[in-house]
């Protein structure tokens, strides 16, 4: 049996370019489906992994309760001598704890592309930031210095956002800020933002409190004790969440938007090309139906027959597939784009086409093909062939 | 139309076929109905505003910052402005946070002036808002939702304004009333929207009194629009509270575009879905024209000139396209519902339905011509001997 379903199969294959117009239909077909599948959920993948990128378990931010995001919250100076204060945060070689109180607010910027305003995060940041945040390593010229109007860029807002070299000047309410350099953290959000100093921007925007504070953990599993001290204090009304937990929580709307929109489509689009397939394999069988018949006719078996028809519509989908993938890979992997996250204000990622979406995309394809080459297989499996023999 | 029943029949000859180009045509003008409806939302995006007349003021430098209320007084006395009011962004929910509720605190004399004629509310609902400082007026589809009533109190928690008496963000009001907005385009900007007094929410707020969101002016005539913008930002150049004044149109594209090119995405999806569409449907008629060579043949022998052949094949194929743009687009607008629940406030454009038959036509001409041309460039002797 096997011997007849190689030698099916290859003749199956051989005889495509007989063929090429319908099976070209399948192959296209496919690859449109697993085309737009694949960026879609690469644009969501490279979104959730900026988000996800962000933070590390260690370390933690605290914010006025019941405020959601960094935004909407506000926490006094008294506040913050509360935070620093509680067990569990790293101290430095001064025996001070490691945290940074930060401001948050956001400043219109034009995009490079379309010269559209667009809400760039300003987050004036603690005097112990790089001890708080070791991930951030300055990419090119030098870190602000505080108390006087200066800022660095994320290399990510930098590709978005125009103004961004160092040396070059902002003018931000009323004020000339200069660019003093770019800054990279893995990839992570804060690669979006532009950071500077934190009284400076509290100053600058007429405000005496913080947003909020990021601590340092001795360890992840000091969260506990960290937390509960604070939550505990009848002083003080602050959420306290793990930085990863914060940013997850902070994506996930946006990261289920774009997979439920992309995968709704990529259904649609797949019954659709499933139609195209059901058709194509149809018409595959229907021109072969004497050379089936005659194959049955000199001892080929029913099964063989049907897997040989099944075997090409997977071959083709899988090709499509590859094609598919291939183009979304081509086309988009590494774009960076950015969008408005769920703070209000711009996040940058790369879109970003992993393996494991082109597998799960050469998975469609598989699935489209063996529902699309079924019916027809068992058509070609059913051929009653003395009849067919006769008709031709 | 007197070939109609043959053009059917020629349809149907393969039955299976058929179908399952039918369904694949269809399944394309499903996502065409679908995505250009929300590409039309993210072109033409809703402000909550009707009319070319009204402007928003925002801070210049940050749109989460706030302006001084005493700006108001300068903005009135600008020439050719009819009124202005002010709003801020309270940022609340009811219960739990996924139950977003845009209430906003509001003037409201200047805001119903600003808004004349665009909300229904009973004479009787509006007298008892203005007598209860801690009235709200609630859309009366966001009173469905929750299953709230008139005379309930309400319990709302602001994520951004702590109350001055105990530094809670939580806040009660009263319901005293609803309202319903006569424009269909705005109803849904509108659907969760709670007005309540900006005196209880200015003398409530333990900080930033005094300072508000952002105001909305309406001008007396909409072609000044531009130059009154501009005096009004002249007004507070070079404060440390300057402005940007736009029409509330142009601000509300502003705010779209920041979700970055979404036109493009899906203008994209949908040049993948109708580019294999080409193919599928392009080889189906194909197919069923070369398989008809020897009748198309006998039809030119009983004296059909070239023109009706062509005409046949080509009517086939738009038979075959408007109808399945027909069940297509119908079954989008039954689609737009579940949309809505994702992305508030999607309305289907009425262009939808005649560039849907539009595109259907040129679907049909672009798959017809080739096989058309196949069948009129036949000869005939040749066809009837079935040498293809």
């Amino acid at each position: 049996m096997f011997k007849q379903l190689i030698a099916l199969t290859s003749m199956g294959i051989q005889t495509l370019p007989q063929r090429a117009g319908s099976s070209s239909v399948i192959v296209i077909g496919i690859a449109g489906v697993v085309a737009v599948l694949v960026s879609v959920l690469a644009m969501a993948t490279g979104f959730r992994h900026t988000m996800a990128d962000s933070g590390r378990p260690d370390r933690v931010i605290v914010l006025r309760g019941g405020s959601d995001a960094e935004l909407n919250s506000n926490l006094t100076r008294s506040d913050v001598d509360t935070i620093a204060n509680a067990p569990g945060l790293a101290k430095d070689a001064e025996g001070k704890a490691v945290l940074s109180a930060e401001v948050i607010t956001v400043v219109n910027l034009p995009k490079i592309d379309t010269g559209s305003d667009s809400n760039v995060t300003l987050r004036g940041v603690g005097l112990q930031v790089e001890k708080v945040r070791p991930e951030l390593k300055i990419v090119s010229g030098r870190m602000f210095r505080p108390a006087v109007r200066e800022l660095i860029a994320g290399a990510g807002a930098a590709k978005q956002f125009r103004g961004l070299t160092p040396g070059s000047v902002l003018h931000l309410r009323n004020a000339d800020w200069t660019v003093t350099g770019l800054f990279a953290t893995n990839g992570d959000v804060h690669e979006s933002e532009l950071l500077a100093d934190a009284d400076t921007v509290g100053s600058a925007i007429e405000r005496s409190g913080y947003s909020s504070v990021v601590g340092l953990l001795t360890s992840a599993s000091e969260f506990g004790t960290f937390k509960d001290a604070l939550t505990t204090d009848p002083q003080l009304k602050v959420d306290v969440e793990r930085e990863p937990e914060y940013y997850a929580a902070q994506s996930k709307q946006l990261t289920q938007l774009i997979t439920v929109v992309g995968n709704t489509v990529a259904i649609i689009m797949a019954i659709g090309a499933m139609f195209g397939a059901l058709n194509s394999m149809y018409a595959a069988v229907d021109a072969r139906t004497l050379e089936i018949a005659t194959l049955r006719a000199i001892g080929f078996g029913a099964l063989p027959v049907l897997l040989s028809v099944m075997l090409e519509a997977l071959a083709l989908s899988l090709l499509g597939g590859l094609l598919g993938a291939a183009l979304a890979w081509w086309f988009f992997n590494g774009h960076t784009v950015s969008t408005l996250g769920g703070a209000f204000a711009q996040i940058v990622f790369q879109v970003t086409v992993t393996t494991s979406l082109m597998v799960t995309g050469l998975v469609w394809a598989c699935a489209i093909g063996v529902l699309g080459g079924l019916f027809p297989a068992v058509r070609s499996a059913r051929l009653p062939v003395a009849e067919a023999l006769r008709a031709t | 139309m007197k070939y109609l029943p043959l053009l059917w029949a020629n349809l149907w000859r393969k039955k299976t076929r058929t179908i399952f180009t039918l369904l694949s045509v269809v399944v394309a003008f499903l996502l065409y109905g679908a995505l250009a409806t929300i590409d039309d939302a993210f072109e033409n995006p809703q402000t909550g505003l009707t009319g070319v007349d009204k402007l928003i003021t925002t801070n210049k430098f940050s749109l989460t910052l706030l302006l001084p209320f005493s700006d108001v007084q300068q903005i009135a006395a600008v020439p050719g402005v009819a009124v202005v009011t002010w709003i801020t962004w309270f940022g609340a929910y009811y219960q739990e946070s996924k139950n977003f509720v845009f209430a906003l605190p509001i003037d409201t004399p200047t805001y119903f002036d600003l808004h004349k004629d665009e909300f229904v509310v009973s004479d009787a609902e509006m007298a008892a808002f203005r007598n209860t400082r801690s009235g709200v007026l609630v859309n009366s589809a966001l009173m469905k939702k929750f299953g709230w009533h008139v005379g309930q109190k309400l319990p709302l928690h602001s994520t951004i304004w702590t109350q001055k008496a105990d530094g809670s963000l939580d806040w009660t009001f009263d319901i005293v009333g609803t309202f319903a907005v006569k424009d269909p385009t705005q109803a849904g900007q509108q659907a969760s929207t709670v007005l309540f007094h900006y005196e209880l929410f200015d003398e409530g707020r333990s900080f930033g009194k005094g300072q508000v969101g952002w105001f909305e002016e309406r001008v007396v005539d909409p072609s000044q629009s531009v130059q009154i913008a501009q005096k009004i930002d002249a007004l507070f150049a070079n404060s440390p509270n300057e402005t940007k004044t736009q029409p509330a149109k142009d601000f509300a594209m502003s705010f779209v575009k920041q979700f970055g090119d979404v036109g493009f995405v899906l203008r994209a999806i949908l040049g993948a879905v109708f580019f294999t569409l080409l193919f599928l449907t392009g080889n189906t008629m194909m197919q069923s024209v070369r398989e008809r060579t020897p009748e198309l043949a006998v039809l030119k022998t009983l004296g059909f000139s070239d023109a009706k052949v062509v005409g046949l094949v080509i009517g086939e194929s738009l038979l075959l396209c408007l109808l399945a743009a027909v069940v297509g687009l119908a079954a989008s607008y039954a689609l737009i519902p579940v949309i809505r629940t994702v992305l508030q406030g999607i309305v289907t454009s009425p262009w939808l339905l005649p560039h849907g038959l539009g595109l259907a036509v040129l679907l049909a001409l672009l798959v017809g011509t080739p096989p058309a041309l196949r069948a009129m460039r036949l000869n005939v002797v040749d066809a009837l001997m079935d040498k293809r």
